[in-house]
């Protein structure tokens, strides 16, 4: 049911398609503590998509709200064009939905080659005997998928790691190694959850550039949270911008640069 | 100089993903398993194989099982004990119930049955962590060893409240009861570790591993990826309870043949075992075995040092085992918190370098 007839192509010559995720009306509160306000956009498929906004906006409630960490009480999430019942985020996952943490949050006592494979499970069909036997099926199947693991480590040029406990690298490393295993999960929709904070000039250029290969070379449909505004206004194809858990502006970087509402809310505004 | 991975090129991943990667630790391997089976059978006698060999393969299964659960999937069970003995009981009800099969299957029943009810009471796990699921775990301990005491149908109606192992075998070879050999009563318990150790291995380094250490490492993390939760918890839970309830099996029916619940699977055991797999190494499987060979032989050791070795009367000398062993734990998990597995990691890996420098 996606519906591609408004595709289009960008100056870069990629191809958007139609939308493969809606939000509508989507209100989350805490308690009394209203984090989300009334929000409705879409994520087309094939685009970089941004949510940006000042500290306490509510993005990476918006990105849980995807994930399915939160279910939001009032509002609808609209999925390949069919309505998702609320689900827990696994199932979420499952349909194609990956994500990375702000504060990276991979598997620490277990090394990056078993992190990735981690993030392939639901691509791993053997049952437990099959696994308690090990010979025939689940050996298969761990090499075919460590085949596709490879090509992913190759991708991200973490090979030289592959065997270290991931609690031993350094915080740059951690966050590609989180995004191989997102990446891993070949998802469809690919959430990043501010791929760059605390990373200098030279780390955010390589993030930069691994985020553009993914979605060109794999297609990867990715929205992303992010706080450098050049980073976000370089990448992404269109930009939500959020403030108090309300929407302020949506469109283009260009559009969304000369927005008075978000000017506002980023420099302030006297309330006189 | 022996023990490198230089000039060992792996050239598939089938080859990567071996039990024992390195060509060195193969070759030992291989010189472990030819030892175990064709060279201590005809070595041992009665007192070796009861002071020694019989409780280590058993409690060495019981520690892989805790160890899948608390080292591996980081949910804390104390209640190992408990399950022992509900392999221990469901083994003997098999062996008088139905006398025809063979005892093999008994214990792989018995095993089956302990799995069910460990998810049983591992289903707690999904709501509460840490401290609070020991608690819980340890309400079924206590819950199970009253359950064995006060129900006579558990133990026959016998007038003792006393189980005992009648006389079985296997190929026309007597394994329980007075009567067994001693290698006969070794070779089944050796068996049993090996593949139950082989098992382990294959499930703690393929994908339902990975789920349990993705679980014991940020359980919120592993479900945003897609690792359901419920299955995780209540399958570490079913092939824990497994390991157990064959080592409780094995315990009562091949080790003691005679067994009062109250006393040989109360809390004690739980607290060793679990000694046995933090001393060893949680969420190793070597660890395990470590774990179990360090409680199992140093008594033993002890004793004869103190006994045989200096003359000191036998109850000194029992009373000091508690203090020496005490210390030691004490001690060693002071100077490596890791346990034995993480003590042998660092010495394999300067043995990688040995002997150069760097």
């Amino acid at each position: 049911m996606l519906d591609t007839s408004d595709s289009y192509v960008t100056e870069d010559g990629r191809t958007i398609g139609g939308v493969v995720m809606e939000m509508k009306n989507i209100t989350l509160r805490f308690g009394g503590v209203v984090a989300i306000k009334d929000i409705s956009f879409d994520i087309r498929e094939g685009e970089i998509r941004a949510i940006i906004g000042p500290n306490g906006a509510g993005k990476s409630s918006m990105l849980n709200v995807i994930s399915g960490f939160y279910n939001p009480q009032e509002g609808d999430v609209y999925y390949k064009g069919a309505l998702r019942p609320p689900m827990k985020p696994y199932q979420v996952a499952q349909q194609g939905i990956a994500r990375t943490f702000q504060n990276i949050a991979l598997f620490e006592g277990m090394t990056v080659l078993d992190n990735i494979m981690t993030g392939r499970l639901n691509h791993m069909k053997a049952g437990l005997f099959a696994q308690a036997i090990w010979k025939g099926k689940a050996e298969a199947e761990e090499v075919a998928n460590r085949e596709v693991v490879e090509k992913i480590i190759d991708f991200l040029e973490i090979q030289s790691i592959r065997k270290t406990p991931v609690g031993r690298l350094p915080y740059g490393l951690k966050k590609r190694v989180e995004l191989a295993r997102a990446l891993a999960a070949e998802p469809s929709i690919l959430l990043l959850d501010e791929p760059m904070a605390g990373m200098n000039v030279e780390e955010k250029e390589d993030m930069s550039r691994f985020i553009l290969d993914v979605n060109d070379e794999f297609g990867t449909t990715i929205a992303l949270i992010e706080h450098d505004m050049g980073v976000v206004m370089d990448l992404s194809d269109r930009v939500v911008v959020m403030d108090y858990g309300k929407k302020i502006g949506d469109g283009t970087p260009d559009e969304v640069r000369s927005n008075q509402a978000v000017i506002d809310a980023y420099l302030g505004v006297s309330h006189d | 100089m022996f023990y490198r991975e230089a000039g060992d090129f792996k050239t598939t991943y089938k080859d990567d993903n071996q039990t024992f990667p390195i060509k060195f630790d193969r070759y030992r391997y291989y010189a472990v398993m030819f030892a175990a089976f064709a060279v201590i059978p005809f070595l041992i006698n009665d007192y070796w194989v009861n002071a020694i060999f019989l409780p280590f393969l058993i409690y060495a299964i019981a520690a892989i099982g805790l160890n899948i659960l608390v080292g591996y999937c980081g949910q804390v069970s104390l209640g190992t004990g408990g399950f022992m003995a509900v392999g221990a009981y469901a083994c003997y009800k098999l062996m008088t119930g139905f006398p025809e099969i063979n005892l093999f299957f008994h214990i792989i029943i018995s095993g089956g049955i302990t799995a069910f009810v460990c998810v049983l009471f591992g289903l707690p796990s999904l709501r509460i962590k840490g401290f609070y699921l020991a608690v819980a775990t340890l309400a079924a301990q206590f819950f199970l060893v009253w359950l064995f005491n006060r129900v006579p149908w558990f133990y026959n109606y016998s007038a003792s409240g006393q189980i005992n192992s009648p006389e079985r075998s296997l190929f026309d070879i007597t394994i329980t009861g007075p009567n067994a050999d001693a290698w006969a009563k070794y070779l089944f318990c050796l068996v049993f570790l090996t593949v139950l150790a082989l098992i382990a291995r294959n499930l703690t380094r393929g994908t339902i591993g990975r789920t349990w250490m993705a679980i014991r490492d940020m359980d919120i993390a592993a479900e945003i990826i897609g690792v359901n939760p419920l299955k995780a918890k209540i399958s570490a839970f079913a092939v824990s309870g497994f390991f157990v309830g064959v080592s409780g099996a094995l315990f009562f029916s091949v080790y003691l043949g005679a067994v009062e619940v109250g006393e040989v699977f109360g809390i004690n055991k739980s607290f060793l075992v679990l000694f046995m797999i933090i001393i060893g190494g949680l969420g190793s499987i070597f660890g395990s075995f470590a774990g179990a060979a360090f409680l199992v032989l140093l008594p033993v050791l002890l004793k004869n040092v103190l006994v045989g070795g200096l003359g000191w009367p036998t109850d000194l000398a029992a009373h000091l085992e508690f203090l020496i062993i005490g210390a030691l734990i004490v001690i060693f998990l002071i100077a490596e918190p890791h346990g034995l597995a993480q003590l042998w990691r660092v010495a394999k890996e300067k043995l990688r370098l040995w002997p150069f420098p760097h």
